[in-house]
């Protein structure tokens, strides 16, 4: 059984309908990314998942229960943290702060100092930045820091929303690094990326989502050398 | 020309009624930078709470200091019924019907106070001198109210600051949904903020009775210039809040003695609609 498995669903806002009958499945371990352009519903498929929306059909299983239609606090406590698009920092708290409300949730706030540490070694330069605010970090340091935020709630499937949105190149290579090795403590991750040849490198299996519907699905090295792909995303 | 120790002494008592003050302005700012509501009937809250000190006291013969707990209580409970029963229902309405809503209560309690208590001035008559400090007197019950106002509001910063759920009430002020994807039922923390902006009322109430007689228009009193100080403070900012307290306490005082009481709120009104010109963020804002 899958860990994650959407069946069949549609989402959207309102009027608009912005993910037609999508299915998709993560297993446990694999790093899974959609990738698609600009509209395409990733951002939408990612909210679905961690029940900051609704899905209008279909299901959404997560570890054998239905996640469908649970709030979003809900969804966190069966284990899925979501690093939002534009990261969502509380700007105006320090680095420790935000660590602190990544811990939120009983069982997590239980193994807080556990979390800090792990979290601390992961990301150094956020633990010599604790006092800081984090509205007052570098792009790429508050782009850790979300992740890091994201960690501490103890998840075991990561959703991440274009994580290298906004940074520069060279800090965009440091960042699919820092992923790498998150992915090699073992967490389960459903990247969302722009930035289509990085992310094929990183994952085990891609999707590539147009117009509301998973228009092809793949194992990431088949899938980028794809001539449609290649030409449309990767830029080859 | 005034006698300046007549000055000192209304600087004095400024300063004393700034501490109260400042103590409703930041709780109705805690509960707008939470939930983007102003609680328009906020002093309104006050006056019930004022209501159950004045017959604990008076009438069940409490101790002022148990009756004063008795309106932090009332205080507690009415916030977080206002947020139950008529928060919740309009959250997402527009801003403007969430303002008639709680506009409404305003007039609800005013009338219901009325119905049920009169018009009549109550006080709980407290009977404690005046201190006199190289030729200033200052009145017991306000230096009490001041210090004791100062101690929650200390209070307040350390539960905002060190706490894990006032750490959680400022993050979601900062950002509603990133904190619901932390495990927050925002609900949870709504409730939390509508008890603590609630006790902020209640213990404004206990610390109110002692210095003034409590009738249904007791919020007409103090509502206008707890919103203009939390709006020349910046809505939502407690730093400013706290500031623009004393500063408004001032110049209501310093011109009552100078002028007429009449004449300190004229003045105080007039400067924040320049300052709405000037600095209309608030007096911290950063200047476009």
């Amino acid at each position: 059984m899958s860990m994650l498995e959407l069946r069949t669903v549609t989402a959207g806002y309102g009027q608009f309908t912005a993910l037609w009958d999508v299915s998709l499945a993560v297993e446990r371990g694999e790093a899974v990314a959609v990738v698609g352009p600009n509209g395409a519903g990733k951002t939408t498929l990612l909210r679905v998942i961690s029940g900051v929306i609704p899905p209008r059909h279909g299901d959404l299983v997560f570890e054998g229960a239905s996640l469908a239609g649970r709030p979003a606090h809900e969804v966190v406590a069966h284990g899925i943290a979501h690093v939002p698009e534009g990261r969502r920092l509380f700007p105006k708290l320090t680095v420790a702060e935000n660590l602190k409300m990544g811990a939120f949730l009983p069982r997590a706030r239980k193994a807080y100092r556990e979390s800090l540490e792990r979290v601390s070694a992961l990301f150094p330069a956020l633990a010599e930045r604790q006092k800081q605010r984090a509205g007052s970090l570098s792009g790429g340091e508050q782009q850790m820091l979300a992740i890091g935020r994201a960690l501490m709630s103890r998840p075991q499937l990561i959703l991440f929303d274009e994580p290298s949105m906004g940074l520069a190149p060279v800090m965009v290579l440091r960042l699919f690094d820092l992923i790498r090795r998150v992915r090699e403590e073992g967490y389960t991750m459903l990247i969302v990326e722009q930035n289509v040849r990085q992310v094929l490198k990183l994952v085990d299996r891609a999707y590539l989502l147009e117009v509301g519907r998973v228009r092809m699905e793949g194992r990431a090295a088949e899938l980028s050398e794809q001539d449609f792909v290649r030409k449309a995303y990767v830029g080859l | 020309m005034i006698d300046p120790i007549f000055l000192v002494e209304a600087a004095v008592n400024g300063i004393m009624l700034g501490g109260v003050l400042a103590l409703l302005a930041l709780g109705l700012n805690l509960i707008f930078g939470v939930l983007d509501i102003v609680w328009i009937a906020y002093v309104d809250l006050v006056m019930v709470a004022m209501y159950a000190v004045y017959f604990l006291v008076m009438v069940y013969g409490w101790p002022i200091w148990l009756g004063g707990l008795g309106g932090v209580v009332v205080g507690v409970a009415l916030g977080i019924l206002v947020h139950l029963l008529i928060i919740t229902p309009i959250l997402d309405s527009p801003p403007v019907n969430q303002l008639l809503a709680t506009g409404g209560l305003l007039f609800f309690l005013q009338s219901i106070a009325t119905f049920l208590w009169s018009t009549d001035h109550k006080s709980v008559r407290v009977s404690l001198p005046s201190i006199e400090l190289g030729g200033i007197f200052v009145s017991y019950p306000r230096l009490i109210a001041f210090v004791l106002s100062i101690l929650v509001m200390v209070g307040l910063y350390l539960f905002l600051t060190r706490t894990f759920i006032g750490t959680a009430i400022r993050a979601v002020s900062q950002d509603r949904g990133a904190m619901a994807l932390m495990g927050a039922s925002p609900q949870k923390i709504y409730v939390v903020t509508s008890a603590v902006g609630g006790a902020m009322a209640g213990v404004a109430a206990a610390l109110l009775s002692i210095q003034y007689s409590v009738h249904p228009y007791f919020g007409a009193a103090f509502g206008p210039i707890t919103f203009m100080i939390c709006v020349l403070g910046g809505l939502g900012n407690m730093v400013g809040a706290f500031i623009a307290s004393f500063v408004m306490s001032e110049i209501i005082a310093i011109g009552g003695v100078v002028w007429s009481t009449e004449m300190g709120y004229v003045i105080a009104f007039a400067l924040f609609i320049v300052m709405m010109f000037a600095r209309p963020g608030g007096i911290l804002a950063k200047r476009q």
